[in-house]
């Protein structure tokens, strides 16, 4: 298990999620150990074009389209992999491993960033999904989502329905926060160390 | 659907957790990584942590003290206590914390909030606003945490939350002032104002002292999330059985 220094997440959390799940891992920035890592976690909270331009600053950006593992993103990690994100009115390339563009979250007369505890539901089968069930809660905190469609594994609904995970081959997503959704997230964690 | 959220205060103060009555008298009520483990076990939603002497003492929160605590927690959690500079957040933030919030230094200094914001993101900068009622208007006032040093800001309540949500704060917490520590209900009437200027989550504070009053802040103020410490600290109310009660009413709760 490998956690990439996108330089833009909270790297320590993500970790102690791991060490309560006595699952060993390593934190790097190096592209060679990425590339050969036997699975690699990306995490991201903040902007998207800021997050883009520090992945491209460590000289991370083609070694993370490349990868062919199992790949989870969180958060902003998972808006990353796909092709386009929109963020401030302007639009930026992402890492393209799953098609798609990820857009505002149309949240319409509620409060926003979308921030709380919301279900998961219309569950498709998947590892990271096996020991989930409809209505189990997921911690997020986001404004910009990724439309349900052809790769979507869970959704949730806020103002709109949207992707909460996501999976496009050896590549997967969650919009909330594994590390801080108590067991839910504990159980996408270890599903994912142990694929 | 989004839950409505259940949030411990823990107050901070010289390495223990602490709790005042309308801010004064503070007791010591137990250790912090301890009770963050029983607020994670029993339920809660997410934590808040305020170094309530951290303003006014011009010192700040111990990143040492958030690491044992994110190490614990598979909950989000926040600390306040001041923080004036993105350096100070940032150290806090790589310490594990999932969110800071101002208060007294935002005040101080208003561009502290862009600032916060620019270099982490809206989802992790929280407002603190504590605020009094006085002869039918709500007024702001700073350094709380010694009754000595507490001052008044000159700012109307809703001005500043109109402030703060333009300069990008993702959360509001509303102290309520006049029902801290007293449990007699939140102040249902200030947070409906406030609700309606505040495009962002809004957590109530201060007064809570039964699940009625729980009950009422989210049905009739409709806030994101209610703020309790001492009902908690004291075990006056269960979390688990507060949690069913209000799910039994038909409010959202994570169960």
């Amino acid at each position: 298990m490998l956690i990439v220094d996108t330089k833009c997440a909270n790297l320590a959390s993500v970790g102690y999620a791991f060490d309560r799940l006595c699952i060993a891992y390593t934190i790097s920035d190096e592209p060679a150990r990425i590339a050969s890592a036997d699975k690699v976690l990306i995490p991201g909270v903040g902007a998207a074009p800021y997050a883009m331009r520090k992945i491209a600053e460590a000289g991370l950006t083609d070694t993370l389209r490349s990868l062919v593992q199992p790949v989870l993103g969180i958060c902003l990690g998972m808006q990353l992999l796909f092709e386009t994100l929109e963020e401030g009115g302007e639009t930026v390339e992402g890492l393209g491993l799953i098609p798609g563009h990820v857009g505002a979250l149309e949240t319409g007369d509620l409060p926003s960033p979308h921030m709380g505890w919301n279900t998961l539901g219309s569950l498709v089968d998947d590892p990271l999904t096996h020991d989930l069930r409809d209505g189990d809660h997921a911690y997020f905190v986001h404004s910009y989502a990724v439309p349900v469609g052809a790769h979507t594994l869970a959704q949730t609904t806020y103002g709109q329905d949207f992707s909460a995970m996501v999976r496009h081959g050896n590549v997967r997503g969650c919009q909330f926060h594994p590390e801080r959704s108590s067991r839910t997230g504990a159980s996408i964690l270890r599903a994912f160390a142990t694929l | 659907m989004l839950a409505r959220r259940i949030i411990p205060c823990l107050d901070v103060r010289d390495g223990r957790v602490v709790k005042g009555v309308q801010f004064r008298d503070h007791v010591d009520v137990g250790g912090i990584v301890e009770l963050a483990a029983r607020y994670r076990d029993e339920g809660a939603d997410e934590l808040v942590f305020y170094d309530i002497t951290a303003s006014v003492d011009d010192r700040q929160v111990s990143p040492e003290w958030i690491g044992q605590v994110s190490r614990q927690l598979d909950i989000p959690f926040c600390v306040a206590g001041g923080i004036d500079s993105v350096e100070a957040a940032g150290a806090r933030l790589a310490a594990g914390a999932d969110k800071i919030s101002i208060n007294s230094p935002a005040l101080l200094r208003p561009d502290l909030i862009d600032e916060l914001v620019a270099a982490f993101g809206q989802q992790c900068i929280v407002v603190g606003i504590d605020t009094f009622e006085q002869d039918g208007t709500y007024r702001v006032k700073s350094h709380t945490g010694d009754p000595g040093k507490t001052r008044e800001t000159g700012r109307a309540t809703l001005d500043w939350v109109r402030e703060a949500t333009t300069r990008g704060a993702g959360e509001i917490v509303l102290n309520c002032m006049n029902q801290d520590g007293v449990r007699k209900g939140y102040d249902i009437a200030q947070l409906r104002a406030v609700r309606g200027v505040c495009p962002v989550p809004l957590i109530a504070s201060g007064g809570a002292g039964a699940v009625d009053h729980f009950a009422d802040v989210f049905e009739q103020a409709n806030v994101d999330g209610a703020l309790a410490a001492s009902v908690f600290h004291k075990q006056v109310i269960a979390i688990p059985d507060l949690k069913r009660d209000l799910a039994e009413r038909g409010i959202e709760m994570r169960l």
